[in-house]
Parts: C-alpha cells; sequence; structure tokens
C-alpha cells in the first residue's frame, strides 16, 4: 500500500519545497519508487529545485481534468532511478483542485508507486487542504520561530480535524516535526527557539534538524536536491531524516555549535 | 367569499397576580383597601389572577373573595395555583382555572456532563463544553480557546484562552499544570497575559473568582 507523505507548514518559506524534493530524492535513492507532486498550484516551484523546469509539458490539473494521462504529465528525474515528479500548474489557480479529481489522481499514483510526496503551498485554503486531505504522514516543517511555531499548531490542528482519517474516524495522521534552518550559534544566543522549546510547543516526534546552510541555496538555484549533496551538513540531515522516516533511530546531529579549530579562528574559515 | 362572524385565535397576556396567604376574609378585605388607597385609579377595573397556592383550608370561602373583589371594582379572571377541592369550587362559580406560562414552560434542569479531551488543543481550535466541566489531557496551544459553562482543568500547559463559567457561574475555577495564558476568565470577569504576570502567576495553578477580582493561586503539584 503506497503512503501519502504530506510536507506542510502554513506558514510560507520555511522550507516545503526543498525538505519535499530532498526527502523524495532520498527515499528513491533508498531504492523506493516515489513520486513528489506539486499542490503549489499557480506559484510552481518544485520543478526549479528538482532541475526539470524544462521539461514540463503536461501538469497537475490537466491531469485532474482529464486533458493528460498521468503517464504524460509524470516526468522521470534524470539523477535518480525511481524518482518522478508531477509538477503544478502555472496558469490556473488553487480551486482547479477538488476532492474528486485529487483522490483519483493519487489512487491511480498508489497502484505503481511506494511513496506519494505531497509539495502542499502555504496557508490555509483550499490548495493546503488538498494537499494534506489524503495523508498518512504528515511532515510538519517548521523553523525555530515563534510565528511558524504558531503556523505548524495550526496546521496540526487541521490535521486532526480537516483530513480524511479524521472525518473518516479512522487512525490519525502520523505527525512529524521537521526543523528547518536551525542555528546553533543563535540559540546560545537567544535569538532563536531551541529544539526543546519547539518540540515542548508542538508535542510530536520529532524527524530531523536540518541546520542552516549555504548548500541549500545553492542547491535550489542549481537545481539539484540538497541531500544529494552528501558534503554538506543540510544533505547529511536530509538523509538522517529520511532514515528515521523510513524506521530508524539515529542522534540527532548538528544541534550544538561547532567549535572552530585553533587554526581556523586565526585564518578564518 | 363570505368573512366568517367568529375567529379563534391564541394570543397571551400580561395580567397581575393577587397573591393570597390568608383565609381570614376581613383581613384581606382591610389589606386590600390599605393597598388600593395607594394608587386607587390604577386598579380600576384591573383585571386579575388570584393565586390560591397558600391556601390549604378546602372551606376557603371563595365566593367570598370574589365579593370583595368585585365590590371593589377589581375583576377576577382566574384561578391559579389551587388545591383540586378549590379549583371544583372555583368551576362551580364560573371562575376560570389558568396555568402559568412559566409553571408549564420549567424544564427539569439538565444533569451536568463534563467533556474530556484527550489531545493537546492546537492553535485555531475551540473546544465548549456545554452545561459542564472541561476536562484537557494535553496541552492548550497559543491561539487555541477552551470555554465551559462549568470549570477547566487543564493536565498540560494552558498557552491560548479558557474562559470558565461561560453561562455565568462565579463559583467555576480554571486548573492548570501550567499558566502561560493569553487570557483567562471566569463569568465574565477576565486577566491577559500582562495581569497574570503582575499578580504572580505560580508556574501551576487554579484561578478563581473573589468577589469581583480574579485571583490565583498555587498548586501542590
Amino acid at each position: 500500500m503506497a503512503q501519502i507523505i504530506v510536507v506542510t507548514s502554513g506558514k510560507g518559506g520555511v522550507g516545503k519545497t526543498t525538505s519535499s524534493a530532498a526527502i523524495a530524492t532520498g527515499l528513491a535513492m533508498k531504492g523506493h519508487k516515489t513520486v513528489v507532486i506539486d499542490f503549489d498550484i499557480g506559484l510552481r516551484n518544485l520543478d526549479l529545485i528538482m532541475g526539470c523546469e524544462r521539461r514540463v509539458v503536461y501538469d497537475f490539473v490537466n491531469v485532474i481534468n482529464e486533458e493528460a494521462n498521468l503517464n504524460q504529465a509524470l516526468i522521470k528525474d534524470k539523477r535518480t532511478a525511481n524518482l518522478f515528479v508531477l509538477p503544478a500548474s502555472q496558469t490556473r489557480d488553487k480551486d482547479a483542485l477538488t476532492k474528486e479529481g485529487v483522490g483519483k489522481v493519487l489512487d491511480d499514483l498508489a497502484k505503481e508507486f511506494e511513496y506519494i510526496i505531497c509539495d502542499s503551498p502555504a496557508g490555509i485554503e483550499t490548495g493546503a487542504m488538498m494537499a494534506l486531505y489524503f495523508a498518512d504522514i504528515a511532515i510538519v516543517t517548521t523553523n525555530p520561530e515563534v510565528s511558524s511555531v504558531r503556523d505548524s499548531d495550526r496546521i496540526l490542528g487541521m490535521l486532526q480535524s480537516k483530513s480524511k482519517r479524521a472525518e473518516e474516524g479512522l487512525e490519525p495522521v502520523k505527525e512529524f516535526l521537521l526543523l528547518t534552518r536551525y542555528s546553533p550559534a543563535r540559540v546560545t544566543t537567544g535569538e532563536m527557539l531551541s529544539v526543546q522549546d519547539v518540540e515542548e510547543i508542538l508535542a510530536i516526534p520529532l524527524i530531523g534538524v536540518i541546520p542552516e546552510s549555504q548548500a541549500v541555496l545553492k542547491a535550489s538555484n542549481s537545481g539539484v536536491p540538497v541531500i544529494i549533496d552528501q558534503e554538506s551538513d543540510a544533505g547529511m540531515a536530509y538523509s538522517d531524516a529520511v532514515e528515521r522516516l523510513l524506521g530508524q533511530e539515529l542522534p540527532f546531529r548538528f544541534l550544538t555549535e561547532e567549535k572552530k579549530g585553533f587554526l581556523k579562528r586565526i585564518f578564518g574559515s | 367569499m363570505q368573512t366568517p362572524s367568529l375567529e379563534l385565535k391564541g394570543s397571551s397576556f400580561t395580567l397581575s397576580v393577587l397573591h393570597i396567604n390568608n383565609d381570614d376574609m376581613a383581613v384581606i378585605a382591610a389589606e386590600l383597601d390599605a393597598k388600593l388607597a395607594i394608587a386607587p385609579q390604577f386598579f380600576i377595573g384591573a383585571p386579575l389572577v388570584v393565586n390560591l397556592s397558600a391556601i390549604q383550608n378546602n372551606n376557603f370561602d371563595l365566593l367570598g373573595l370574589k365579593e370583595i373583589l368585585t365590590s371593589r371594582q377589581l375583576i377576577i379572571v382566574g384561578i391559579t395555583s389551587a388545591s383540586s377541592e378549590l379549583a371544583k369550587q372555583a368551576k362551580s362559580i364560573g371562575l376560570a382555572i389558568v396555568k402559568s406560562g412559566k409553571e408549564s414552560s420549567s424544564q427539569p434542569q439538565l444533569p451536568k456532563t463534563t467533556k474530556i479531551v484527550k489531545q493537546n488543543v492546537r492553535s485555531g481550535q475551540q473546544i465548549y463544553a456545554k452545561n459542564g466541566d472541561l476536562i484537557i489531557i494535553g496541552a492548550v496551544g497559543n491561539g487555541a480557546e477552551v470555554i465551559a459553562d462549568g470549570s477547566i482543568h487543564i493536565y498540560g500547559t494552558l498557552r491560548g484562552k479558557a474562559m470558565a463559567g461561560a453561562a455565568g457561574d462565579r463559583n467555576a475555577v480554571i486548573m492548570a499544570q501550567k499558566i502561560e495564558a493569553e487570557l483567562v476568565s471566569i463569568a465574565g470577569q477576565y486577566w491577559l497575559t500582562e495581569n497574570l504576570q503582575q499578580n504572580g502567576a505560580a508556574p501551576s495553578g487554579c484561578i478563581r473568582l473573589e468577589g469581583e477580582s480574579l485571583t490565583v493561586e498555587s498548586l501542590p503539584l
């Protein structure tokens, strides 16, 4: 049975698309057949992050409206086997998504794929609701600051009341916390909430802490999911998160400030 | 089509009710005269309902009472709350038995029901326990609201808003394992975060209404 995973947050700009791309790539690299769907109709970005923007012919809305079939719209990733992208439409808006349409596309995908990653748009309107409605697992992407934490709390409330599993009284959606743009140095100075603070407020299991990293911006701009850059701390942190998603227990890395060595302190980094 | 010469329609009226607490006609007459003397114009021709709930004596002189009232230009419309014996008497002298609206519509009070929520209450969620207490096993997040007609008990941190005694119960309390609330209110009296801080809210506490102001006391948790 395919697992539907929604990557959501409520707030914008916290790293949903970056995380969706990284987690989908990570799962595919582990040999699981994975598709990642961009639900951000009208503001599509996932294809840029995945580096396949020039190969978009048909999109998610075309499939919902039966103007194209799934195989025409799915883009096979060139770097990673087992990975496919279903891009959003750039010329439509969120109202193009209907529960019946999205449900049917997900049902069709579930026959072929092990993991379906839904990259949710920001907000709590139609787009975000459609992305989370069918989810089995929710990865709540949060930055360590109060407004992001508050919005994540709101989305968790939605998952508990507005998702299909909640409406049908099934086992609730599994919720995981993914803390992104974490900067241990700024936690020490009190400018940022700590992992413990966020965990205490949201009270859901932590699946990963992604450090604030230059590698993320570099990866986004070059259209390569950051998880492929295994030299970078962010890439390694996403790999750990994928392992945890698959059920492994790993210690959390990059939670403390990196001590600069003697020479580094003299010559800079 | 011919209009009917009569029509029956329901309507309600406000009537004065005269409560009789004594079966001695002389005493009643004297007291009535004293009352009428205060505003004689007001009572002339006034329709009255006589409440006989205090009269247990079946030999009560209903006809005598009727005469006392009519002789003072008061009109008995009917009697209410009379014993069955007196009701029979009233019928025989042509008085109607009326039931007051309040009597017939008074419902038995609903039993108190407690509402238990076994999860965190998230931002944007609102939980209302009607006619009873609310027990939350979990935290109440910033931007969440918990409301109860009775008391609110939170086994977790209260960060959002809690409103107890929403229907006016001044004895309601709010208890929480940790109080970091945006707002607490009991029977309409409320405190914001700064009031809580000024009043030295304890980490775990019980908030109650004392007179017109809220108080907070710590719990040995």
